[in-house]
This record gives structure tokens, sequence and C-alpha cells, in this order.
């Protein structure tokens, strides 16, 4: 953000913020924290991808068939997160989630505009029509986990790390939340990126919390380089 | 305020609906009881009548071609959407009244909306615009070069709480020190796409809607847009200022297309707002509602109010007037309730009669004066979030 930071942005700051679990999931690819846990050499689509990796990972959980794409592939990314690190111990308000994206819900828009194109068979359906909405994937995610804070859709060209890091620190700087889920998830035709971290009030390594992940300090360059390990 | 929170003052604003192109039309026409939401039989824009409050096109016309007349080596009207034609000239009758300057890198854009340009999906519009227009940054894009916005929009697409995350996003980054000003502007237009949504989950009214009243029978839609510029510096020609006090957000993890049944999360959402002022209950002399008029949104928040020791504060929805303006509504009904907390009127919140929720409201039912110094407006939508923001005179 321009401009120079005022004196109690600077004392706020010094409270360390880690990133102590995150997941990435490109177009075939998925990691968490650091490793790959799983790839498949060649996509016919997007959303079958999606079920492998969800039934591999035995996340039992019904609802994750009635999402749209945006929302599965958001609710996987965060699930794998917070499998590897819990939030069970903060306040449901406590914990917040912010996300973003370059097309908001255009890939549903698009199924929702078949629905009404012909007013011969119109059949607009409430259940496509719901996910029209780039934050129902917050929804989906808060619904799992008990999530009762904050929440923000974010759009912007390409991932803004700047803006998510600030918006983010603002929340821990005025006591918003103690715990947030962050990232950028996108959904475009037949090709998806997903990069969500946890955020949490710990110092960064060298003490590995989880086996031998070691918590990265919160900030837009390693926001930024996760993106690109995409 | 709490302590060590830095004001940040409301300057100017601007409300375009169907009850017209500014703030001052719409307190004209709020005093007058004047009800913008008609049934509107439009073949295009849906194959039945509906009831809707759409923005008069004509009149739209006639205003963003004054606005191009004003400002030099612009690109002809036909090369602007509906949508951006209402952001543009919203944004330039608000920016008119403040020596806020978006070529300032100290002054920041923010925008919201849910849908954008999505008439642009429809088949006769393809031609038109490109694809691209369809994203929300390339909207973000239009409005920012028009008006040479030095920084780069930061653009919030929440459902219908988008305008009251914009507007705390904004007084956020001001309080932080990232800037001195923010252009806050929300905009959504009534479109078939939404019309034909909103109708299959049955929660359109087939009269004006009537929001917290006993024979409600669902929402109304509506276009419209606002804009609110915001600064850490109070205007120095105004007899009293207006402050955001405090702004929180809540989600209610319970279903992604219907409200809270307690109406916990709203409350938390409130009082955390009302924290962030240093404020009690006590201290709120004015609820502006979300009040969409379905049955269990209305309900949701009479809870919410009565948890947060509101049950008793005078309370109205502005949506019996131009109807549900989606992204655009935290926007649209925060500059009318900031005009009702300068003007110390409270406006009947139009389509009400008798009380139909079950907790205690206290539902504004006739235009009266009275001594406001505080006010709540709150927003509920789709993925189960809450918003609520609190605006205090000083």
């Amino acid at each position: 953000m321009a401009g120079a930071m005022p004196p109690s942005f600077i004392r706020n700051n010094k409270m360390e913020r880690s990133i102590t679990s995150y997941s990435l999931l490109h177009d075939n690819k998925v990691i968490v924290n650091g490793r790959i846990i799983f790839y498949q050499e060649n996509i016919i689509k997007f959303a079958d991808f999606l079920k492998t990796v969800f039934k591999q990972e035995q996340l039992a959980y019904p609802k994750f068939y009635k999402m749209d794409t945006l929302s599965k592939l958001g609710f996987l990314a965060a699930e794998l997160v917070l499998k590897e690190k819990s939030i069970e111990g903060y306040r449901p308000e406590a914990v917040g989630v912010v996300l973003s994206n370059s097309s908001s819900s255009l890939d549903t828009d698009v199924a929702h505009n078949e629905t009404i194109r012909d007013r011969a068979s119109y059949f607009p359906s409430p259940s496509v029509f719901v996910y029209t909405l780039p934050n129902i994937v917050i929804g989906e995610v808060c619904i799992k986990n008990k999530i009762k804070g904050e929440n923000a859709f974010l759009i912007s060209e390409t991932f803004n790390g700047r803006l998510l890091c600030e918006y983010v620190n603002e929340l821990f700087n005025n006591e918003r939340v103690e715990a947030c889920l962050c990232g950028w998830v996108e959904v475009m035709g037949n090709s998806c990126q997903a990069m969500v971290a946890l955020v949490e009030k710990l110092a960064p390594g060298p003490d590995g919390i989880n086996g031998s992940f070691k918590p990265l300090l919160f900030n837009e360059q390693n926001l930024n380089l996760l993106m690109k390990h995409n | 305020m709490a302590d060590g929170m830095k004001p940040v003052y409301i300057l100017t604003d601007n409300l375009i609906t169907s009850l017209g192109f500014t703030t001052s039309e719409h307190t004209f026409a709020l005093e007058r009881g004047v009800i913008g939401v008609k049934s509107t039989n439009d073949p295009e824009l849906y194959p039945t009548p509906v009831q809707l409050s759409k923005v008069n096109t004509e009149q739209l016309e006639l205003k963003f071609a004054e606005v191009l007349q004003q400002v030099k080596n612009r690109a002809p009207a036909a090369s602007f959407t509906r949508l951006e034609k209402m952001f543009i000239v919203s944004v330039h009758e608000a920016l008119k009244g403040s020596n806020v300057a978006p070529s300032n890198p100290r002054t920041l854009l923010v925008i919201s909306t849910t849908k954008g340009n999505i008439n642009l999906l429809e088949d006769r519009n393809k031609a038109l615009f490109s694809h691209k227009r369809l994203y929300l940054w390339e909207l973000g894009k239009v409005i920012r070069n028009f008006f040479e916005f030095e920084n780069q929009p930061v653009i919030i697409s929440n459902a219908c709480i988008s305008g009251i995350v914009a507007l705390m996003t904004a007084s956020r980054l001001v309080q932080s020190g990232a800037y001195d000003h923010a252009v806050v502007t929300g905009g959504d237009i009534a479109t078939e796409f939404v019309i034909s949504g909103f109708q299959s989950f049955q929660a359109l009214s087939p009269n004006p809607c009537k929001p917290f009243d006993l024979n409600r029978t669902g929402l109304s839609l509506g276009e419209g847009c606002g804009t609110i510029v915001i600064s850490k510096y109070p205007d120095p020609a105004a007899t009293s200022q207006v402050i955001i006090a405090g702004a929180s957000t809540s989600n209610d993890a319970n279903h992604i297309s219907g409200p809270s049944r307690t109406g916990e999360e709203l409350s938390g959402a409130i009082q955390d707002a009302l924290k962030q002022g240093g404020l009690n209950a006590g201290d709120i002399s004015y609820i502006s509602a979300h009040g969409t008029a379905t049955s269990f949104n209305d309900e949701m928040e009479s809870k919410a109010f009565e948890l947060s020791g509101l049950a008793h504060v005078p309370v109205n929805s502005f949506k019996g007037y131009w109807g549900h303006t989606l992204g655009a509504a935290g926007i649209v009904e925060s500059v009318a309730a900031i005009s009702s907390l300068r003007n110390n009127i409270l406006y009947y919140s139009a389509g009400f009669e008798t009380l139909g929720v079950t907790a205690p409201l206290n539902v504004i039912s006739e235009n009266r004066p009275a001594n406001l110094s505080a006010c709540i407006k709150t927003a509920s939508g789709f993925g189960g979030c809450n918003a609520a923001i609190l605006y205090q005179k000083q």
C-alpha cells in the first residue's frame, strides 16, 4: 500500500504472524506444506480431478458433491490446510476467511445463464444460482469448520499478495481475528488454481510444528512465492 | 471511539436509484413517501411482469452525457455499459463536493458489486462489448481510467454485504494510515440473470416488498449505485461531522442460502462494531436494517437486534422504497441512513403495517423528526455472511 505507515502499525507488526499450513492446487498437482500429495498426468475434467483428490484424502462430507467447481476447489484447499493444522482451539468468532480471485463466479454464471438463454426451455435452478456469488465458497468452508469470524472476497486481475497481506494484517492488528485462512481460488473453464494459507500468531520456524514443516513468516513476499510454486 | 482508534470522516456522497440521481432528490422523495418499486413488464428482463425498482434510462443517459461534456478526451457514451454509466455518474457527483482528487496517490478507490456487467452474457449484448468486460476487475479499470485514479481499485464481491465490506475495508485502510482518502462506490443493475435466479428461489414478492410486516411475501429487486467519499480529515465546511466509528463482518456457519436461526452471528457483528466505537446499545438512536422482506431474513434480524439490546431502537428498511440493490445495498442504504443522521429525521419503513416477526422491534411507522446521534446499519447475504457498520455524529 502507498504511503508511510503510522507508528501504531509498526508497533502492532512486531507481533509475529506465520503461515502455519498451506495447500496449493493447480490443474494436476496438489502440494500441502511443501509435499506433493497428488499428481495426475492427464486431466480430462477438473471437477473429476477434485473428486479424486477428495476421495484419496478420505474427506467424508457428502455436501461436497453438491458444490460448484469453485466451492469444491476452495473447500478442498481449506480442508487440506486444516488437516495439517487444526483450528479447533480457537473460538469460532476469532477465525477469519479472506479469499480472492480473478473471475469471481463466472464459471457458474455461464452455467446459470445457459438455463435462461432459451425462453422455450427455461429452467433456472436455485441449486445453480446460489453458487453465482464468489463468497459462497467462504460459506462452505465456514459451515464445515464452524468458522464464524470476519469474511471477505476480493477480486483482482492477478494475485495481489500485497492487498491480501494488508487486509489480513489489519484483521490481526485490530484484534478482529486470532487465526485466518487466506488465499486465491480461481476457476475458469478447465483451468483451476488454489493457494490457501492458514495464518496464526506464531513466530516463524526454525521449530517445525507439523513434522518437517516450518512455519513461514506471513508477508507479501512469501504469499507471492507460494503462488509461483504452483 | 475506542482508545487509539482514529476517526474516519464521511465527506460527501451520492445516491442513484429509481427515486433520483442525487442524495437530496432521495431525501425529497423519502419525505413524500414516494415508492420506486413498481410492476414492470419488460420482456427483455423477464418473461412475465415483476416488481422492480429501475433507474430511469433516459435520465441516466442525460446525466452521463453531462458528465462526458465536463471531461475531455473521453470515449463515446456507447462504449460504456449501463452499470458503468451509473458508477461514473455517481462517483462524479460525489467527488464534486469534496476536495479529494483521484490522482492523489493517497486516495483509494473501493468498488462493490455482486454481478457487475453480467448482462453482457446475454446473446444480444455479446456483440456490443468484449468478453473481458464481464470481469469485475475490468469494470474497475473502466472506472479507474475514467477518473484517472492513481491507485489500482480494491474490488469487493461478497454477496449482499459487499457494500458494507467495501466501506469497512476503506475505513480500515484509512485508519491504518495506508491512505488518507477513499472513494467507496457500489452498484448493481437489474438483469434477467438475477431476476430469474431469485424467482427460482421463489423469493420475489408479487407486490412491492413489505419489510418486517406480517404480510410480507418476499423481496423486490432494485438497481442502484451509491458513493461515499471518506477521509482522515474532517470536512471544514460541515456543521456536524459523521464518522465511521466501527464495522465488522461475521459468518453464520449454518447454510449457504438461509440465514442463522438465532441471529447470534449478526448480533456478534453489531456488538463488535459498537465495541470498536466505544459505544453501548443505549447510545444507538437508529437502525438501518437489511430488511429484505423475506420471511427468514427479517425474522433473523429481529432476533439479532434483540440479542444486541436494540429491540427498542427505531428501525427501518429502505428496501420498500427502491428494492434490494444487492452489492450496492450497503452503500446505497448507508447514504440514506447518514442523511437521516445529519438531518435528524426518521423515515417510515415503507410497506410496514403490522409487526410480523417474533422478536420485539420498533419499526418506524411514519416520518418524524428525532435527535439522532449514532446509527447501526446491517446487512446479511448468501454464503451466511453478516455485516454491521456504525455511524456516529460528532
